[in-house]
């Protein structure tokens, strides 16, 4: 009878692995990309490709030859980085810069910490905020997508370029801001996973959907984004856009849906989970109307980030029992 | 129909109630008994009889003297063969009254042995708890806590509202279940019963809803019985945790440390409010009950009546034999059940089920790292947050794995179950639990 296994309860395991998780998170993702590449051709393709290939490699290399431990490739997380530090490049950059971006994601954000689970900071954002102070010019020259109702497969050229509408915003132009409709759909200059945020949207519900993401951060994340332009917007229509606006341009909906959400650098409690939302709201819309930069999610995100270790000591989940109560 | 649920966490295990529909069968009593004198929670009971004795089915084989304690009574005719440890569930050898059964059975003067069922219940509060502690009642869901102490309530708390807990939560698990389908007039005359012994009148019947026929046939007969109520619950683990349940019927939440007195309420198994009517009104001690013997591979997954004492290895084989694939055989359910490493040990008073697993479910998936999802922390039913209890008792930090309250789990198992990463969650807090536990213990003397 010794070949019985004896182990503690419970003798059940749900079947959902970290792959799986990782792996409906690049299902997500899919609307967006296709979006960007009905815009930005293929350009958009082969950033995600290199983002994607040299985070698997990275991460490949180091476990290998510098920890020398089982390899962690696996588990998909480096495939969601490279996705995601991807949807936060503009289309045209260079191949070189993108492998540094990645090196930097998974090297220095992921690997240098102790890999998946470990790090402090989103690894993606890590890498495009590494990218941005280094190479301003390359990281800010967007291409124009022109929606002619086909796939331009030749891609953009690369000569034409032109401002994001945050960008038009921080120049104050007020009259050149696109439409409604085609900042929904994307029609406007950005990097490529920020300009749909229909598609985004979609992503974003099936992950609600596999609870591979909950509603908490999201909501206060865009909550705090609506309230915060919302009063400047009441106090001075003329200078500060509306909340609408704010909340599809730029890099909000990838920021709120996939990047704030990150449960590794993301509160554990639910009530944390909203208290870091609307940090990250605040201090987007903050650094968006009186930063230095036309952008502030990836800022926001960071600084958020920061902080979780503390929310965590001091916003501990709603204990059984607490409340006591007796109707 | 109103259903009720507890708020935080939980989680939704296949339930895999393979023997739902399969009636109670007797198991015929083995040649050899194995009767431990710790079937309960509390101090073992003290033995009265030597080897070469010979006994009636029935009769009083070890006495419960502590405040907290049972008796123990022969599951069986026969001669006391030896005394002697031998292992039990845990695998550990503890001290057994080994009876070497008779063809014949007698049964002890006094037990009433038919199946008439008596409704009128003459006796004062007094006698009943009286009663029940003679006959060796303890809770029959798992915790095996003596009933009688149950019913005896300290000077200064008031109890309104008895739980019957029907819920059965643990998947595979059936014999509630059949309890509750086949017994329920029985079983509700053991309610009124603990009414008595407790002094109210009203109960409540909490059932998950995965078992609509006995919500139906439980609401129908209880309609005959004044102050007993059924509550239909969501399907949803650990509904039948005891905080839980009250939770969900009573909306009362017991506070850290405290007793479901301290909310006015008392809960008590299904089998158990049976257990009681064969005490009370049959004079019949605690030597026997249902059993599930189920698994995915098993021939005959069945619900047993069983004596206690007889080898898991007996249950076993009237359900099949045990499968050639098999990895892991458990006492109780897959969530809160013990692994066995013995087919020799006896079924006890707390023995609900025999759960037969193939080797590929009998493993642990692979650890990775935390990845830090909250998912434990979102299951847990007691708003605790695993990831966290289980790094403090890996790093021995047991002042702060106090503080965040590593006494409240109720080791559900919910957090385990859910980590993608695989994390030994529970194992972990339970050396937590068992640490901090000495710890408080030894502030306290
Ligand atoms: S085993 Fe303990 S910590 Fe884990 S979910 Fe259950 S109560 Fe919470
Ligand atoms: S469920 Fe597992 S991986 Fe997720 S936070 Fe808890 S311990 Fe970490």
């Amino acid at each position: 009878m010794s070949l019985l296994t004896l182990s503690g309860s419970p003798h059940l395991q749900t079947d959902r692995s970290v792959r799986g998780i990782m792996f409906d998170v690049v299902i997500a993702l899919i609307p967006a990309l296709l979006v960007s590449m009905w815009f930005f051709g293929l350009g958009a393709l082969k950033v995600t490709l290199v983002a994607v290939i040299a985070c698997v490699f990275f991460e490949w290399l180091i476990t290998k030859y510098l920890l020398k431990a089982a390899s962690t490739v696996g588990d998909g997380s480096a495939i969601v980085t490279g996705i995601l530090l991807a949807f936060n490049l503009p289309s045209n950059l260079p191949a070189w810069i993108i492998i540094v971006g990645a090196l930097v994601s998974i090297g220095v954000a992921k690997m240098s910490f102790g890999g998946l689970g470990k790090n402090p900071f989103n690894p993606a954002l890590v890498g495009r905020v590494f990218l941005l102070i280094s190479f301003p010019v390359d990281m800010t020259s967007w291409p124009v997508p022109r929606f002619e109702g086909y796939m331009s497969l030749g891609g953009i050229t690369d000569a034409i370029t032109g401002p994001t509408p945050l960008a038009l915003l921080k120049a104050e132009k007020l009259a050149e801001l696109p439409g409604y409709v085609d900042v929904l759909l994307g029609n406007m200059g950005g990097c490529l996973g920020e300009v749909s945020a229909a598609a985004l949207l979609l992503g974003a519900l099936y992950m609600l959907y596999r609870k591979v993401i909950t509603w908490h951060i999201p909501v206060s994340y865009l909550g705090a984004v609506v309230l915060f332009s919302g009063i400047l917007w009441l106090v001075n229509p003329g200078i500060y856009v509306d909340p609408l606006f704010h909340l599809m341009t730029g890099g909000i909906m990838l920021g709120a849906f996939y990047m704030a959400t990150d449960m590794v650098t993301s509160p554990m409690s639910k009530k944390g989970m909203l208290l870091f939302g609307f940090g990250c709201g605040i201090l987007t819309i903050l650094i968006r109307v009186f930063g230095a930069y036309p952008e502030g999610v990836s800022f926001a995100i960071l600084i958020m980030n920061a902080f979780v270790p503390l929310i965590n000591k001091y916003m501990k989940p709603k204990r059984f029992g607490e409340a006591v109560q007796n109707g | 129909m109103k259903t009720f649920t507890f708020t935080l966490g939980g989680i939704h295990p296949e339930e895999n109630k393979i023997s739902e529909h399969s009636p109670v069968e007797r198991l015929e009593i083995p040649g050899q008994l194995f009767v431990p004198i710790t079937q309960h929670l509390g101090a073992p009971a003290k033995v009265l009889v030597n080897k070469g004795d010979q006994v009636k089915t029935g009769q009083l084989i070890a006495r419960g003297e502590a405040f907290i304690s049972a008796n123990i009574h022969a599951p069986g005719t026969g001669k006391v063969s030896k005394i002697d440890v031998h292992p039990d569930q845990s695998g550990y050898r503890k001290t057994m009254v080994v009876i070497d059964v008779d063809e014949t059975e007698v049964w002890e003067d006094g037990i009433d042995t038919g199946t008439s069922i008596i409704r009128s219940i003459p006796y004062a509060k007094e006698e009943i708890i009286q009663k029940i502690k003679e006959m060796g009642i303890v809770g029959l869901g798992g915790a095996t806590f003596p009933t009688h102490v149950k019913l005896m309530i300290p000077d200064g708390k008031k109890v309104e509202t008895l739980i019957i807990n029907g819920v059965e939560c643990e998947p595979y698990l059936t014999s509630d279940h059949r309890v509750m389908l086949e017994r329920a007039e029985e079983m509700l005359v053991g309610v009124q019963i603990l009414m008595k012994g407790l002094g109210v009148n009203r109960a409540v019947i909490g059932i998950e809803k995965n078992k609509p026929d006995a919500i139906a046939h439980l609401s129908t007969m209880a309609a005959g019985f004044p102050g007993i109520e059924v509550a239909p619950l969501m399907v949803k683990y650990p509904q039948g945790a005891e905080k839980q349940l009250i939770k969900s019927i009573l909306n009362r939440e017991v506070p850290s440390g405290k007793l479901p007195l301290d909310v006015g309420c008392v809960v008590s198994n299904a089998g158990t409010a049976l257990a009681v009517y064969e005490a009370v009104q049959k004079n019949k001690p605690l030597i026997e009950r249902v059993v599930t013997v189920t698994g995915k591979n098993v021939k005959h997954p069945c619900n047993l009546l069983v004596r206690v004492g007889t080898p898991i290895q007996a249950l076993i084989d009237k359900a099949g034999g045990l499968p050639e694939n098999s990895g892991k055989v458990i006492s109780g359910g897959p969530m809160m059940g013990k692994a066995l490493n013995t087919l020799e040990a006896p079924v006890t008073k707390g023995t609900s089920g025999i759960l037969v697993m193939q080797q590929g479910e009998s493993l642990r998936k692979e650890v990775q790292n935390c990845i830090r999802c909250a998912k434990c922390t979102q299951v847990c039913p007691m708003g605790l947050e695993p990831y966290l209890l289980a790094q403090e008792a890996k790093l021995e930090k047991w002042d702060m794995a106090e503080a965040d309250k590593v006494m409240d789990c109720i080791e559900c198992g919910s957090c385990l179950y859910t980590c993608p990463s695989g994390r030994p969650l529970l194992d972990y807090i339970r050396v937590g639990k068992s640490k901090v536990g000495n710890i408080i213990r030894t502030r306290k003397n």
